[in-house]
């Protein structure tokens, strides 16, 4: 995208949790919604005198999502401490990575408007969440502590993406492979996957980089793609001023849709990052990652292949179906069941999409029965609008469509002589959308259309109908 | 009854077993001892009387019971920067004046399974930040030799109401000499173990990478009964080191014929004490005299190593007390309007000035454009001294030194000068930095009768052997505490 002759240059940090049972560096749960500061200890709340000793599953998962995502993993690496202080870091220090991450040297393929791109990973690391301040009206800032120590990896892209559409195609897609790794559940609502956005704007055919600005913790694709174009637009502008784009970090308000100042660099923390002398530095042995790799299962690239191969399925609509591995497993379950695997792909994606709600994918309709949707759609048994029906209904209560279709008498009418009636009826009886049609009103060429289906109960071919229709009215121009 | 405290932890455990004696009459009589000197020597910060005794009829029931842990009722001090469950731990600071931990350290865990009673928590410079005790926030140890004198520090309580018969041992800290200076200044025996050796968890950290616990007693067989009694892997602490260990009183007895003790010419320079470089030369002697071979030796960059702890471990402290901020526990000032002034506040009324001295002096090392000069700088100067020790040991078994370069000294003469002050560690900090252990013990006294302390220091898990040596010493020249008593 572009805008009075600018480009914009997107990099993305993206902060996922990981679904160990236990936090990073003590024993306590990391399960989501629990009373406040009921899962704590004194090694996370950062008691004097405690030490933090890792939990190695935080390793081995963040391991995984850097061979998912096709980084080089480091043999040797080491955690150092961020220092700074904030209510919500009970230590005034976040046990991170600074200059040895755990993974580096990545990337993943997107489907972007000029098809395929690549963009890079820069580095995988892994650290701990901080606690959570909540604000309430009585009792002032409250701190709930449950979330410190919950393990995290931060994922910081390279700047590669040139759009809002590619920087949430980019986050669609590690949300995808992460998901197939089962090292996260990624859920934005939750807070178990954020985003925080780099965004800097320059001269189409300039190299360097304009001054970014970083927009924080963005919960969902659309916000992020709104920021960024509100903030994409507000650099652009500013520029044009003649203004100066100052680094700083910015705050979105979903509410306006717009972008302010949080603070600027100058504010900005030296974290005065060392090595923590609490942790040994993580040594990665060539046989734990050959056992580590041994578990990284299909990702959805590898699928999506499939899709297209097997199935003719296009690159982008595979994309679309193996964002989630529960849907691709849908998918592919019915396209075993099915004649018309495409057809099935383009109903998941039309009609299924259209139902689930963010972050999920869980599908009260059988495999079986979404099959069986596309074979009578696929055969001409039924049209398009009566698949959505069927879909709308089985969503309620799942069922045999070919059933339904049978009892109701849903089937397709495809006899060209009861629809030519029907057309010549309509037409009879409209001689004003006729003489609109006739004075070039192509609208009117859709009422009429829209007539004859609602004639035929919704069950008329609609390619057929099109024909007669535009047989018939070929005649009295 | 007034004998029990001149007892040995060993004799007091025999005294025991043999039914002569009860946990109950010792820790009573140590609480006696107490509550008669302590207001000359003011070495506990807190005085648990109670839950002593308590402890000790628990443990005298245990007896009964057939429990035969080597350390079942025989009581202790605690270093007040030690967590202890339910009992105050004050690190000496205004900023942990009401600080109850709601846990126990792991070490606690250890002397509380062997029945261990505690008599109280000991006083210390404020955050384990000094060398002399005169940094706590709530009172002046003196020393039991000289009440006019320090008694060291940081563990000086530590040392002071062990040489005081306040208590048969106590739990220090060390850092840079913490437990070894005071021993010394004191006259009694104080072991810095193998960084890794015993587990740090519940130990306030000052500087994550230097600090460890030991035991400071009357004798060097008491302080390894006490090392075998609180070593050991902790899964708790990821630095603690998974190795068997030895029983460090197995060498006691066998002498130190063939053993090869190094002197190094560094460590009697400039600034040391006539008195004491002759003392430790003389305890040479007496090694060579009982069959070891004393080599001279170099080991260039020893003097690097003070400027590098005082870099490395300010850094560390800056950040391990950063977490003192007001907000969940401890001091609070009641003077603020936001968030940024609380925390400034707070820190700025709980902290001592020697604590803020290393706070700052560790923050501008670490920041941005110094890191590479100062932080950096001091860990390879770390890299270079961890190797010219291995090199060392590769040909001797024990490094002989002084502990500190003169005596103790008096209340005041150095607590307005912190940099003659921190010039008194260079000994000891050698030690911390290479991570090896050491043993410091009396090995005479000045023409003013104060004792005078030499440090042994071995390969890394090799307290063994620096048990057998000191031990092999006292057997021949008597140990200093039994031999002056207290006072």
């Amino acid at each position: 995208m572009t805008y009075k002759g600018y480009e914009m240059v997107i990099g993305l940090e993206t902060h996922v949790e990981l679904k160990t049972d236990t936090k990073i560096f003590c024993s306590c749960p990391t399960s989501f919604g629990a009373e406040p500061n009921t899962h704590v200890c004194p090694v996370c709340m950062g008691y004097p005198g405690t030490l933090p000793v890792l939990n190695g599953k935080v390793v081995e998962y963040a391991v995984k999502a850097g061979m998912a995502t096709n980084c080089t993993i480091a043999r040797y690496s080491k955690e150092d401490r961020k220092n700074y202080f904030y209510p919500d870091l009970p230590k005034a220090y976040q046990i991170s990575q600074y200059d040895l991450p755990l993974c580096e040297h990545g990337w993943l393929d997107i489907e972007s408007e000029t098809g395929t791109k690549r963009i890079g990973i820069t580095r995988i690391h892994i650290e701990e969440d901080a606690g959570k301040l909540v604000h309430d009206d009585e009792y002032g800032t409250l701190i709930d502590c449950n979330r410190c120590g919950v393990p995290l990896i931060e994922i910081v892209s390279e700047p590669d993406m040139r759009s809002a559409e590619e920087a949430v195609a980019y986050l669609r897609k590690l949300r995808a492979i992460i998901l197939y790794t089962g090292v996260s559940d990624c859920k934005m609502q939750e807070g178990s996957l954020r985003c925080d956005v780099n965004l800097s704007v320059r001269k189409i055919g300039e190299t360097r980089f304009g001054t970014r600005t970083e927009m924080k913790n963005l919960n969902s694709f659309q916000f992020i793609a709104k920021a960024i174009e509100y903030e994409f637009k507000r650099q652009v502008d500013a520029v044009e001023k003649g203004e100066t784009i100052i680094q700083e970090t910015r705050r979105f308000d979903s509410v306006t849709g717009k972008t302010s100042a949080m603070r600027s660099k100058e504010d900005a923390n030296d974290y005065r990052y060392f090595p923590d002398p609490d942790l040994p530095p993580i040594i990665m042995s060539e046989a734990e990652l050959a056992r580590l790799q041994g578990q990284i299962p299909a990702l959805p690239d590898q699928r999506k292949r499939e899709y297209v191969e097997k199935y003719g399925i296009s690159s982008y609509n595979g994309e679309m179906l193996t964002g989630q591995v529960e849907i691709a497993d849908y998918f592919e379950a019915g396209a075993k069941l099915t004649k018309h695997p495409k057809v099935l792909g383009n109903l998941i994606i039309s009609e299924i999409f259209r139902l689930l709600p963010q972050d999920s994918a869980d599908i009260p309709i059988s495999a079986a029965n979404m099959a069986k949707i596309a074979d009578m759609y696929g055969e001409g048994l039924i049209n398009s609008g009566t698949a959505k029906k069927l879909v709308n209904r089985l969503w309620e209560q799942d069922a045999d469509p070919a059933e339904i279709v049978e009892r109701e008498g849903l089937g397709q009418i495809n006899d060209r002589e009861k629809l030519a009636a029907v057309v010549a009826e309509v037409i009879a009886k409209n001689p004003k959308s006729v003489e609109d049609f006739r004075k070039g009103k192509l609208q009117a060429v859709k009422a009429l259309m829209g007539q004859v289906m609602g004639r035929t109960g919704g069950r008329g071919n609609p390619a057929l109908i099109q024909e007669i229709l535009d047989a018939e009215l070929a005649k009295l121009r | 009854m007034s004998e029990i405290t001149k007892l040995t932890v060993r004799e007091l455990a025999r005294a025991m077993e043999a039914g002569q004696l009860t946990s109950e009459e010792i820790t009573a009589g140590y609480l006696k001892s107490i509550e008669q000197n302590d207001e000359k020597v003011n070495g506990y910060i807190t005085v648990t009387a109670d839950m002593a005794l308590a402890a000790a009829r628990a443990a005298d029931k245990a007896r009964r019971d057939g429990e035969k842990a080597p350390l079942l009722g025989v009581p202790a001090a605690i270093k007040d920067n030690i967590c202890t469950k339910g009992l105050k731990t004050t690190c000496a600071s205004k900023m942990l004046w009401n600080f109850v931990p709601p846990y126990d350290a792991t070490v606690m865990e250890k002397l509380s399974a062997q029945g261990v009673p505690v008599l109280g928590k000991a006083n210390m410079d404020e955050f384990a930040m000094g060398s002399s005790t005169e940094n706590s926030a709530f009172k002046i140890t003196r020393n039991p030799r000289n009440l006019d004198r320090v008694p060291g520090g940081s563990s000086g309580g530590s040392a002071a109401v062990v040489a005081a018969d306040e208590a048969p041992f106590a739990l220090g800290s060390d850092t840079g000499g913490s437990i070894r200076q005071p021993a010394a200044f004191c006259g009694v025996v104080g072991m810095k173990p193998t960084y890794g050796r015993v587990s740090r968890y519940g130990l306030v950290a000052f500087a994550s990478s230097l600090d460890q616990i030991g035991p400071l007693t009357k004798t060097v067989e008491d302080n390894a009964l006490v090392l075998n009694a609180i070593a050991g892997y902790d899964s708790h602490d990821a630095t603690s080191v998974n190795n068997e260990y030895p029983d460090f009183t197995s060498g006691i007895g066998k002498g130190v014929k063939g053993m090869k003790i190094a002197l190094l010419k560094q460590s009697f320079g400039d600034g040391i004490s006539g008195e004491v470089k002759s003392s430790v030369l003389n305890a040479a002697r007496v090694f060579e005299g009982l069959g070891a071979e004393i080599v001279e030796l170099s080991m260039p960059s020893l003097e690097k190593a003070l400027p590098a702890y005082y870099v490395i471990s300010s850094a560390e402290a800056s950040s391990n007390l950063a977490r003192f901020d007001g907000v969940r526990y401890g001091y609070r000032s009641e003077n603020y309007s936001d968030i940024t002034e609380l925390y400034e506040n707070s820190r700025s009324e709980g902290f001592g000035p020697e604590v803020k001295r290393r706070i700052m002096l560790g923050t501008f090392a670490l920041s941005s454009g110094y890191y590479d000069a100062y932080y950096k700088k001091a860990l390879q100067m770390r890299t270079i001294i961890m190797e010219e020790y291995r090199h060392i040991f590769e040909s001797c078994d024990i490094i002989l030194s002084p502990v500190a370069p003169t005596v103790a000294y008096k209340i005041g003469e150095k607590s307005q000068n912190p940099l003659e002050m921190y010039l008194g560690d260079i000994y000891t900090v050698p030690v911390n930095i290479g991570g090896i252990p050491s043993l410091s013990l009396p090995c005479g006294s000045d023409a003013d009768g104060l004792p005078i302390g030499m440090q042994l220091m071995g390969r890394h898990f090799d307290e063994a052997t620096l048990y057998r040596a000191g031990a092999a010493f006292e057997a021949e020249k008597g140990a200093y505490h039994l031999e002056r008593g207290a006072f």
